[in-house]
């Protein structure tokens, strides 16, 4: 139904909203969610929109609910949704490791508030960048994007939902309260422009006995159902049939490495790093989501005060981009990590690179780094 | 005597014939009772998505019925259901799961989908017990009853959860007991022709660990007592609220019919 699409052109937009539209202009035909602030206009625009694509929206009684009801759906071969907040993303971890056993595709929006417990709920906070990697119980690899902007907020969006069918995982788009809830031109392309990957589906022909639909790194054919092939889908350790095995450890080593090794063979297509003038920097900045547009800003007027200064902007948080980190830092002295947590990607930046790093949360946490007091920071290191 | 085959068996999955239930069990008489139902409806069992949770129950359809199978996390069957139905309605969609799965851990989800009239069937078998986790007490264990984790007796009454779906918003509600196996098929049967959120619920032997707590003795003295314990509508109105109490009612217990009769 293309006459619902948005026209392109340039729209001012809540990020948020750019969320929803990017979802839409990917694919996504159903959303399960649960109001939370700051992520309720996600779901508010998506129960607006999703009618006008022959989509379906449903106000789950729970965030268990909501996942759970989006796994479901993606299993009958829709590209699936939701979007929460802290408080939500921690009752969804026992079902975000289902999809990640059971090889099911969907993406998941954290619009991150101040944390723990309720905290604040509209007062950002990237406070939930370690869970999203390690949240559900078990050994698995996360795939993860930081938006900076409301543009990326749906340039992301579409990006998820290709690599959660491309790698048939659960992807997570890290935005926070201040991303979702700011207004910004959004350019929106026209909509047969937008990339559209879709999962393998097994032959149509094969015998349902015979096809092979789990733990292949190179990613199985999704036996979504409805089309006879009397798939078995299970969280307990399963071999390559989905055929349950809980009693050898041979098997769930399997289980857990094939799954991992998936992940980690389309780190090319994952990683994606943004980085400015870090070539002959003494320092480095490095920041995502919002804080890495405060870095690479600060960087570019540190250069004006003629001080070596260099930003990088890890767009893909999960997989850790070390490596590329690491070539982009090569010759720096010392790397800044700005965050707005007291250091959760920290410990990965220290064991990428070379050089003295350094954390560096805004002095109030839940605000903006306030670019005189990043500046004096650079001063002092470099004197 | 190779010409002899289960006339169900051609349901099952191919290498998963093998029961993992305890002898006794009445997860195997359910599941005759619900493949005889699809039998002699003559539907094609492709047509199905089977959802289950987390403990004996879920394991009758998982792997065995030869169909789309979603087994889920526990407690949350309905919620992973309601995607399903909701993104593919031209799916019949039953979840078959324990009392402890459905009614405790997951009861948020039984009584929404209740309340949504959700177009599914969800077979509740009920054994009042955790079984596979070894024989600890359920939102469904006879009040005073001892269990491994109730050694001076349950304190809590149980709950009913016919009169729970109803209250919600259940549109067809029936309750046997695996002692009623055919009654179990026709109910699934109505089930399975209703538009609207179906509930059933089958009370279940558990000789291994309910048996042994209840000291209600074996698998077929606890059929017994099952069926002991069975009232009809009629039988209900002339006991008194004491005579009632360790008894419970069988029968269509909602239908269409009556719903049109309250309204």
């Amino acid at each position: 139904m293309p006459e619902a699409a948005l026209k392109p052109g340039r729209y001012f937009m809540q990020g948020n909203v750019a969320c929803a539209e990017g979802a839409l202009a990917a694919g996504c035909r159903f959303f399960a969610g649960y109001p939370i602030t700051p992520a309720t206009e996600i779901a508010e625009h998506m129960a607006l929109r999703l009618p006008e694509f022959d989509g379906v929206y449903i106000q789950m009684e729970d965030e268990i609910g909501s996942i759970a009801s989006v796994i479901g759906a993606a299993w009958t071969g829709a590209l699936a949704m939701t979007a929460t907040s802290g408080p939500g993303m921690s009752l969804m971890q026992e079902n975000i490791g289902y999809a990640v056993g059971t090889e099911t595709p969907c993406v998941i929006v954290d619009v991150q508030r101040g944390g723990p417990s309720t905290g604040i709920p509209a007062v950002p906070m990237q406070g939930d960048m370690v869970q999203v990697r390690r949240g559900s119980h078990g050994d698995y690899e996360s795939i993860a994007f930081a938006p900076a902007s409301a543009q990326e907020m749906f340039d992301l969006t579409v990006r998820a939902f290709n690599m959660a069918e491309q790698v048939r995982t659960p992807v997570f788009v890290m935005a926070d309260a201040a991303l979702g809830h700011m207004r910004e031109p959004v350019e929106i392309p026209e909509p047969n422009t937008v990339p559209k990957i879709r999962r393998k589906l097994p032959d149509p022909k094969t015998d349902p006995q015979e096809i092979q639909g789990f733990l292949d790194e190179d990613v199985a054919p999704m036996p979504i159902f409805g089309h006879g092939f009397k798939a078995h889908v299970t969280g307990s350790c399963h071999d390559e049939r989905g055929m349950r095995n809980v009693v050898d450890a041979q098997a769930l080593d399997g289980f857990v490495r094939t799954l991992t090794r998936k992940v980690e063979k389309q780190r090319e297509a994952l990683i994606q790093v943004e980085s400015e003038e870090t070539e002959d920097a003494e320092v480095v900045l490095l920041g995502y989501g919002m804080v890495g547009r405060a870095a690479k800003a600060i960087a570019q007027e540190a250069r004006q005060t003629g001080l070596r200064v260099g930003s990088l902007r890890p767009i893909t948080v999960w997989p850790f981009a070390d490596r590329e980190i690491q070539t982009l830092c090569e010759n720096a002295k010392r790397v800044m990590v700005m965050e707005n947590n007291l250091g959760q990607m920290l410990p990965y930046v220290q064991a990428a690179v070379n050089a003295d790093v350094i954390s560096l949360p805004p002095q109030v946490l839940g605000t903006l780094h306030r670019p005189q007091e990043v500046l004096e920071r650079i001063q002092e290191v470099i004197s | 005597m190779n010409n002899m085959h289960h006339p169900l068996a051609k349901y099952l999955r191919p290498g998963a014939e093998v029961t993992t239930a305890c002898p006794g069990c009445g997860d195997g008489m359910i599941a005759q009772s619900v493949l005889r139902a699809i039998d002699e409806m003559d539907i094609d069992i492709d047509s199905f998505v089977f959802v289950c949770g987390i403990g004996c129950a879920g394991w009758i359809p998982s792997p065995y019925f030869n169909a789309d199978t979603l087994h889920t996390t526990h407690g949350r069957p309905i919620a992973f259901a309601t995607g399903v139905k909701l993104a593919k309605p031209d799916r019949r969609v039953m979840v078959i799961s324990g009392d402890g799965d459905l009614s405790a851990i997951g009861g948020n989800h039984l009584i929404h989908a209740a309340r949504r009239n959700l177009d599914i069937t969800v077979l509740c078998a009920n054994n009042g017990i955790y079984g596979m986790t070894g024989g600890q007490v359920a939102p469904t264990t006879p009040q005073h009853m001892r269990t491994a984790t109730t050694p001076y007796g349950n304190p809590e009454p149980p709950f009913n959860l016919c009169k729970l779906v109803e209250a919600a918003g259940a549109t067809y509600v029936a309750r046997w007991t695996a002692a009623h196996p055919r009654f179990v098929t026709r109910a699934v049967r109505q089930a399975l022709n209703h538009e609207g959120f179906a509930f059933i619920e089958v009370m279940s032997q558990c000789p291994v660990h309910f048996g042994k707590w209840s000291e209600r003795g074996g698998a077929v003295d606890l059929l017994e007592d099952l069926k002991n314990r069975s009232v009809t509508l009629r039988q209900e109105k002339r006991l008194s609220e004491e005579e009632m109490k360790d008894q419970w009612v069988v029968g269509e217990l909602i239908t269409e019919d009556t719903i049109k009769i309250s309204d």
